[in-house]
């Protein structure tokens, strides 16, 4: 089982840091990252594994957004499924 | 695993929740009542209660988790049951607002915003239950908050029933005069129907069809804003590429409809009974289907031409999303509710938008006249007469049609009804005054339409 966190806004130091470092805390292991910074717009976007998560996905999604929301950033933790449903026939 | 599922894709399904309000507008359960029958008013609304508190019991709260989980809202959970006139078939001289009540404390316990199925139907004829339930509408829907009633007066196979028509008039209006002090809210929850579906997860349309299973999951998705961000990226295209663009993008919508609807019965434990793929707009600014009408290129909606827009619209939403799910059913196409709809609020006040207009649209669109404000001292008689008009067009057209209208007590032509959440708002809509009475008042039955010789 995997999810896509995405983390768009304003770029700023650490933010890779401070994303992998609840993936760590909860036994999400990262498998790939992109990024890209254009114009000083931040944009990531990580596939972790959560087959091995140590809580509900619920409560990685919460605390991914808290920490959004304390670095004025739009983070997104949604299941893998939602993006292969849509764009994959 | 990112070069199969591009970052591009990622990104625009993020969009598309973000700022284009995509979401999931319901998911609703369907629960038959049929084993809840009993000759004992009390005791069939205890059934009722019980029945419906133990079958939903987690609706509410898997819903919430399919939310988190796949970061896509899902704005109302509902349930729909069987048309309560069948039970109350059995309790002859009680009084059916019983059922009102205990459907009422059943939406309580478990937490939905909605559960529909105060209904009837009558399309051919009334049989026992059916006036009692119909005569009892306007108190039902003022004694409750989140009960919702239909009823269906119409069908292609067997003509309109116009004693109920006729009868449907004065209930909607006296739904309005026990509501009036509360915004006239009784007939919004309140929809007359030819071709009713079975399966529908929409308010305030749905109930249980009596084919379907015990217990079943219908999905309603959504989308208005993220078809209209799609067709304004393509200022320049024909109409053929416009109907494409359409395609796919209800397409992505209605899959991620099948994914929730079927990860929430797996969940639940039920089957999965269909995705209804409507454009159902709300009032926030961005999320209309006049709006997509008007980026198709009317400077208005309501003007010439909305029809054919409106058409092209509804018939592509369909085709992208009929691929899409293993089963779609219930209304699936473009709803143009005005007071649920910032483009149609604006269109309507401004004049372009009339009712004879939007009867047209209701020709090609996916239900039919509603949530539409007319005057408050707008006859029994007239209201009826919509409701035979449109019965008229979904006979005919072999689609389903419905009429909610809202007689504003009160309030006259350009004057302004505040509903508030998703019913928004509507202007009073002029109406034509003279009397359809003698039409009206001759009772009996609209034989069935032919079948060929179509012209």
């Amino acid at each position: 089982m995997k999810a896509v966190v995405t983390v768009i806004g304003k770029d700023n130091v650490g933010i890779l840091h401070k994303v992998s470092g609840i993936c760590a805390e909860y036994k999400a292991n990262v498998i790939e990252v992109t990024q890209s910074v254009l114009q000083d717009m931040f944009a990531m976007i990580m596939m972790v594994d959560i087959s091995g998560l140590t809580v509900d996905f619920d409560v990685l999604a919460d605390k991914m957004n808290d920490l959004g929301k304390e670095l004025g950033l739009s983070i997104h933790t949604m299941h893998e499924d939602i993006f292969n449903s849509m764009h994959k026939i | 695993m990112l070069d199969a599922l591009s970052a591009k894709n990622i990104l625009e399904t993020i969009r598309m929740i973000q700022d284009e309000y995509l979401d999931i507008r319901t998911i609703t359960m369907g629960i038959s009542l049929l084993d809840c029958i009993d000759p004992d008013i009390d005791m069939a609304c205890v059934k009722v209660y019980d029945k419906i508190t133990s079958k939903a019991e987690k609706l509410v709260a898997t819903g919430e988790k399919i939310e988190k989980e796949y970061g896509i809202p899902i704005i109302h959970k509902r349930i729909s049951v069987t048309p309560i006139a069948m039970l109350a078939a059995a309790c002859k001289g009680q009084n059916p607002v019983k059922f009102a009540k205990a459907l009422q404390r059943a939406a309580d316990t478990c937490g939905v915003n909605f559960i529909g199925g105060y209904s009837a139907l009558v399309h051919k004829g009334f049989s026992a239950g059916d006036l009692e339930l119909i005569h009892s509408i306007p108190e039902a829907l003022a004694e409750t908050q989140n009960i919702c009633s239909s009823v269906n007066v119409g069908s292609t196979r067997t003509g309109i029933n116009m004693d109920a028509v006729a009868l449907m008039g004065k209930i909607v209006k006296q739904s309005a005069e026990l509501t009036a002090s509360d915004n006239c809210i009784g007939p919004a929850k309140l929809v007359v129907f030819c071709n009713a579906p079975e399966d529908n997860p929409f308010m305030a349309g749905a109930f249980h069809g009596v084919g379907e299973a015990d217990c079943v999951l219908n999905v309603g998705v959504s989308g208005p804003g993220v078809v209209r961000a799609a067709v304004a990226k393509h200022p320049e295209a024909s109409i053929n590429e416009i109907a494409d663009i359409i395609k796919k993008t209800a397409f992505k919508v209605t899959r991620m409809g099948q994914l929730v609807g079927s990860k929430a019965s797996e969940m639940l434990g039920i089957p999965f009974g269909i995705v209804d793929l409507s454009l159902a707009p709300t009032p926030a600014v961005g999320d209309s289907v006049a709006h997509i009408l008007e980026e198709i290129g009317l400077e208005t909606c309501g003007t010439h031409g909305t029809t054919a827009a409106l058409a092209l619209l509804n018939d592509a939403v369909k085709k992208g999303g009929v691929m899409a799910s293993s089963n779609v059913g219930g209304l699936s196409g473009a709803f143009i509710p005005v007071s649920e709809d910032a483009g149609m609020i604006d269109a309507a006040l401004d004049g372009t938008l009339k009712i004879e207009k939007l009867e047209a649209m209701t020709a090609v669109c996916s239900v039919g006249l509603d949530m539409i404000v007319v005057p408050g001292e707008t006859t029994a008689e007239t209201i009826s007469a919509i409701i035979a008009d449109e019965a008229a067009i979904g006979m005919v057209n072999n689609k389903t049609t419905a009429a909610r209208l809202i007689p504003a007590i009160g309030k006259k032509e350009g004057e302004i009804l505040e509903f508030g959440g998703l019913l928004g708002s509507g202007p009073v809509m002029p109406l034509n005054t003279k009397s359809p009475a003698k039409f009206i008042n001759r009772g009996g039955r609209i034989p069935a339409p032919m079948h060929s010789i179509k012209n």
